[in-house]
């Protein structure tokens, strides 16, 4: 298996590029074809991933598995360098598992102007760039993997999109275009003082890494360069008060791109923290940890505030994805093991959660043909009872019942923050934990309101007359294994933290101790 | 002292091909387009003329005032590849519009032979004449739709502009002459460098600098770029963007950095503002254009500015550093090339059914012709920048030249550049989402779907081809960027 092992990443990154060129290439006219290419190319994909997972030495701690090494640019020094740890893997496979998913879910529905073929093609291409971007262990390539998301997810706004596309996909492109080129100058800056001569210089994360927890880049130099690096990082996530253009972007959204955006792009820009800021600007991370976590609690609680005002489905959830990401970034600012372990759970559980969500959206929508919660008026329980009985659990998983996805994430960043690293001003994190607190409890509270709200209550007679369809086959294939998997989580956490845990202690034991 | 044929073989190749052009159009009645068939060739066998050359080492010739190394090889190469890509996007063009086809392509042709002069020329005398050649055929190839009031104002403000500046330039160079008593740029420099700060001499050098800036339609030299490339044919607009811009930027690389690296001090500086102010002009006016071709035009102004940059970093210390800054625009301006004469290409094909050359006529391109579509697209990104588009990487070497200059002056005005990168990414957003979501003005009938001859297809083709495959494998091109730079090596 030594073949599988140095190309397992490669064809896990590029086997959706190969679907996009094959979707390509097929006639218009072949639509089952396509759409078997397509399906194909993620479901190849896919079995690469849980091979790596079958094979991932979970006792190597810290160390790159899968590492592949080749030259691309030699004239800059950028390598193609991609490798996985415990913190990359989870959200590889997330990637992966969700991209399937999606397709799977686009058999059925399409959204207007349907067009399969583009349709597919944009959303292989993205699965390209977010596979990439976990896996990348160059700078310059993590950057255009990660740029190179931002056109299908533009085209998929823009293209299929709700009422106010056109606004919602410029600002989305806008937004993340000026946090990624201010990110690109950073890492720039860190490629100048890699080394003090033009040949020692490198753009390998890894080198970096190592440059990093020898104190290299301190001073005002990392201080300034981690606030580059991460205002991309913080766009991306979205940090409050970078998030404006996430309601917007997933609001308008086709439901599968809603589904991507928070399931994985949201993820990334977490990502980038964890695998770029944080070990290589351990210094600076120091000094910008309170802020990140003052954004994240603030976050928290104006992502809740914000949800208890909204009228339309999707929206709240797009909210609540500005909250839970808060949580995230709290447990990123206490930069201790724990926090960094809660940190991924949270990408993780909030991608399988909120993923679910923005289905169940899209499918409401397409029943109900609204999304306004007035205008549903409840009753959804009584019309269609299995939607109704999914829709709960992925709220209640997504408020953070104990048992379910939702509740570690969330607990273990506040109890990170109780207890912050060395350094770090535990007043002010026990604060903040305090306040994360006081955010669950608003977060149960606008769920239940919603789900009281959308699900129990008197049928109105709008809907009376007319049969509304329950989950059909294909919303049964595309939502079980995120059910499944919403329930394995939060009964086995360990299926997460048993990979992150020991590259965590790995890297961040030593760093902020 | 005898002369190398064999260095100057592909501009004698050409300027054949333009005289004969010309000549047989005499003696052909009707298909008149035999012209562009003849024109190809000769480009074909300049480009084998100029592929015998490549490995063998330096040449030099007319005592030393004509040089063949691999710095003038890549722009000869640049040269005849937009040369390849304006004569196939003229064909249908110029066979429709006009009968003086021998005309337009001896225009076009000599142009180019100034053009592969250009990068070889290694005195003040010959790159003079060579930007002369450049202009001057210019001057009339713009002006070509004598009926048409714009191609008149446009072409004549082109030349009141270009004469000058050519005449600025000159006092210039005659100055620097008194100073140093020489033409050659390597003795110049020396000279100089003896000389010291010399008010004057310094004067002398920015007056040579300007006539350059406004071949390259540098702000606050561009303002001729709009009118003229709207009053061209597109083909012409075309080559004015990339190919006679490339000429002035080969121009410029030379006497900064050659002749007159001793005076970094003072232009590099000098160099920054102009790059903020191209970028910024550029960009914002961008914003407001209805037209595509102003629209083009701007741009291309903005993506001067940006290729600017690296001439900032001229006066470092570093020789490693000042190398990595000549290499960054020659990778800009390659990849730039390829992109914008796609963009013109596609522009081409439009205009000949709807030559108002209204972004508005591009509502809904890409439904009516997918291909056509994808290609725009492809180009206006890669134009902004974004991977995994050519584009990206050309940005990507000027900022990291930039950055490694390593001054205050430098880095604000990396960041600066960045800015200007997302508000160009707003205009090119703007009319890929026309191309796929505009729709027609109430009661305009939807334009039937373009016919694409097969010559252009394949301009636009080769263009689009070439900017996915360097947005992903770089290396491919920029692998010839560290051998071809005149920066002495530390």
């Amino acid at each position: 298996m030594e073949w599988f092992d140095s190309s397992a990443l490669t064809l896990a990154v590029f086997l959706p590029l190969a679907g996009v060129a094959a979707v390509a290439l097929l006639p218009r006219a072949y639509d089952g074809l396509i759409r078997g290419a397509a399906l194909a190319a993620t479901l190849l994909a896919l079995l690469v991933g849980a091979a790596m997972v079958a094979r991932f030495d979970y006792g190597a701690g810290a160390a790159m598995q899968f590492e592949v090494q080749r030259s691309w640019i030699p004239s800059v020094g950028a390598t193609y360098h991609l490798g996985v740890d415990g913190i990359g893997l989870p959200l590889l496979v997330l990637s992966l598992l969700l991209s399937f998913l999606c397709v799977v879910y686009s058999w059925r529905v399409l959204p207007e102007p349907r067009n399969p073929k583009a349709f597919l093609a944009l959303l292989l291409l993205l699965e390209t760039g977010m596979n990439g971007t976990f896996v990348a262990l160059d700078l310059v390539l993590f950057f255009v993997f990660w740029e190179l998301v931002l056109l299908p997810m533009y085209f998929l706004i823009a293209v299929w999109g709700g009422a106010r596309r056109d606004y919602a996909s410029i600002k989305f492109i806008l937004y993340t275009l000026i946090g990624s080129v201010i990110m690109l100058l950073g890492f720039l800056a860190l490629w100048l003082r890699s080394s003090p001569d033009a040949a020692g210089r490198t753009f390998d994360i890894l080198a970096l890494q190592e440059l990093g927890a020898a104190a290299r880049f301190g001073g005002t130099f990392g201080t300034v360069v981690f606030a580059a690096v991460a205002l991309g990082f913080a766009v991306k996530v979205p940090v409050w008060p970078f998030h404006t253009w996430l309601p917007d972007a997933h609001t308008e959204a086709p439901t599968v791109g809603s589904v991507l955006l928070a399931g994985i792009l949201l993820k990334m820009g977490t990502y980038g923290f964890v695998r770029i800021a944080l070990p290589v600007l351990p210094d600076a991370a120091r000094t910008w940890a309170p802020v990140i976590g003052v954004l994240g609690a603030i976050a928290i609680i104006y992502g809740a505030l914000c949800c208890l005002a909204q009228r339309d489905v999707k929206r709240l959830i797009a909210f609540s994805s500005v909250g839970h990401m808060g949580f995230v970034m709290l447990g990123i600012a206490t930069l201790t093991p724990i926090g960094i372990n809660a940190a991924v759970f949270g990408m993780v559980a909030h991608g399988v959660i909120t993923g679910m969500l923005f289905f169940l959206a899209g499918s409401m929508h397409e029943r109900y043909h609204t999304r306004d919660i007035v205008e549903l008026g409840g009753g959804m329980a009584t019309l269609m009872p299995r939607l109704a009985g999914v829709f709960t659990l992925a709220c209640i998983a997504s408020l953070g019942l104990p048992g379910l996805a939702g509740f570690w994430g969330e607990i273990l960043a506040l109890l990170a923050a109780w207890n912050p690293a060395p350094g770090l001003s535990v007043p002010l994190f026990r604060a903040l934990a305090a306040v994360g607190l006081l955010g669950t409890l608003l977060t149960a509270g606008y769920f239940l309101w919603l789900l009281q709200r959308v699900n129990l209550g008197r049928v109105p007679d709008r809907w009376g007359g007319k049969p509304l369809g329950d989950i059909a086959a294909i919303e049964v294939a595309a939502w079980s294994p995120l059910v499944v998997l919403i329930v394995a989580l939060g009964f086995v956490p360990g299926l997460v933290l048993w990979m992150t845990n020991p590259s965590v202690t790995g890297w961040f034991t030593d760093l902020f101790a | 002292m005898p002369i190398d044929f064999h260095a100057i073989l592909p501009e004698l190749v050409l300027a054949g091909t333009a005289l004969l052009v010309l000549l047989v159009d005499l003696f052909v009645e009707r298909a008149k387009v035999v012209a562009n068939y003849l024109a190809l060739a000769g480009t074909v066998a300049a480009g084998v003329a100029l592929a015998t050359l490549v490995g063998q080492g330096t040449r030099s010739t007319f005592g030393g005032s004509f040089v063949v190394d691999n710095y003038a090889l890549l722009f000869k190469g640049l040269f005849l590849g937009s040369l390849l890509l304006v004569l196939l996007m003229s064909q249908r063009y110029v066979d429709a519009g006009t009968s003086y086809q021998g005309e337009f392509y001896f225009l076009v042709l000599s142009s180019f032979v100034g053009m592969l002069l250009m990068p070889s020329s290694r005195d003040l005398l010959m790159l003079f004449l060579s930007l002369e050649i450049v202009s001057a055929t210019g001057f009339i190839a713009a002006g070509f739709r004598k009926s048409d009031a714009r191609g008149n104002e446009g072409a004549l403000k082109f030349l009141l502009i270009g004469v000058l500046s050519t005449a600025v330039m000159l006092f210039g160079m005659s100055l620097v002459y008194g100073f140093t008593g020489s033409l050659q740029l390597g003795p110049i420099a020396e000279r100089l460098a003896q000389l010291g700060d010399e008010p004057a001499a310094v004067m002398s050098v920015f007056l040579v600098v300007t006539g350059f800036a406004f071949k390259v339609s540098a702000a606050p030299f561009h303002f001729w770029a709009p009118d003229t490339y709207e009053g061209s044919p597109v083909p012409v607009a075309a080559y004015l963007s990339v190919a006679s811009k490339a000429a002035g930027f080969a121009g410029l690389l030379q006497v900064t950095f050659v002749a007159f690296p001793a005076y970094a001090r003072y232009w590099a500086p000098a160099f920054a503002f102009l790059a903020a102010f191209t970028m910024l002009l550029g960009n914002v006016i961008a914003l407001a254009q209805t037209n595509i071709v102003r629209l083009l035009a701007y741009s291309s102004v903005a993506q001067a500015g940006y290729m600017l940059v690296p001439f900032a970093v001229g006066s470092a210390a570093s020789p490693g550093v000042r190398e990595e800054a000549f290499q960054a625009v020659l990778v800009y301006l390659l990849i730039y090339g390829f992109t914008n004469l796609g963009a013109f290409a596609v522009v081409t094909l439009v205009s000949q059914r709807q030559p108002a050359n209204l972004i508005a006529d591009y509502a809904g391109l890409g439904r009516r012709s997918p291909a056509l579509g994808v290609a725009m697209s492809v180009f206006l990104f890669s134009l902004a920048g974004l991977p995994p588009l050519a584009g990206w990487y050309a940005k990507f070497v000027v900022f990291r030249s930039a950055i490694n200059g390593d001054t205050l002056t430098l880095q604000a005005l990396v960041v600066f550049m960045a800015v200007m990168t997302v508000v160009a990414l707003f205009y090119y957003a703007a009319v890929v989402r026309s191309l796929w979501l505009g729709e027609q003005p109430e009661g305009a009938p939807e334009p039937p779907p373009a016919r694409v001859s097969p010559t252009l297809g394949t301009a636009i083709v080769l263009a689009a081809a070439g900017v996915l495959v360097l947005g992903i494998l770089p290396n491919l091109l920029v692998q010839y960027a560290p051998m071809s730079t005149l920066v002495a090596s530390p």
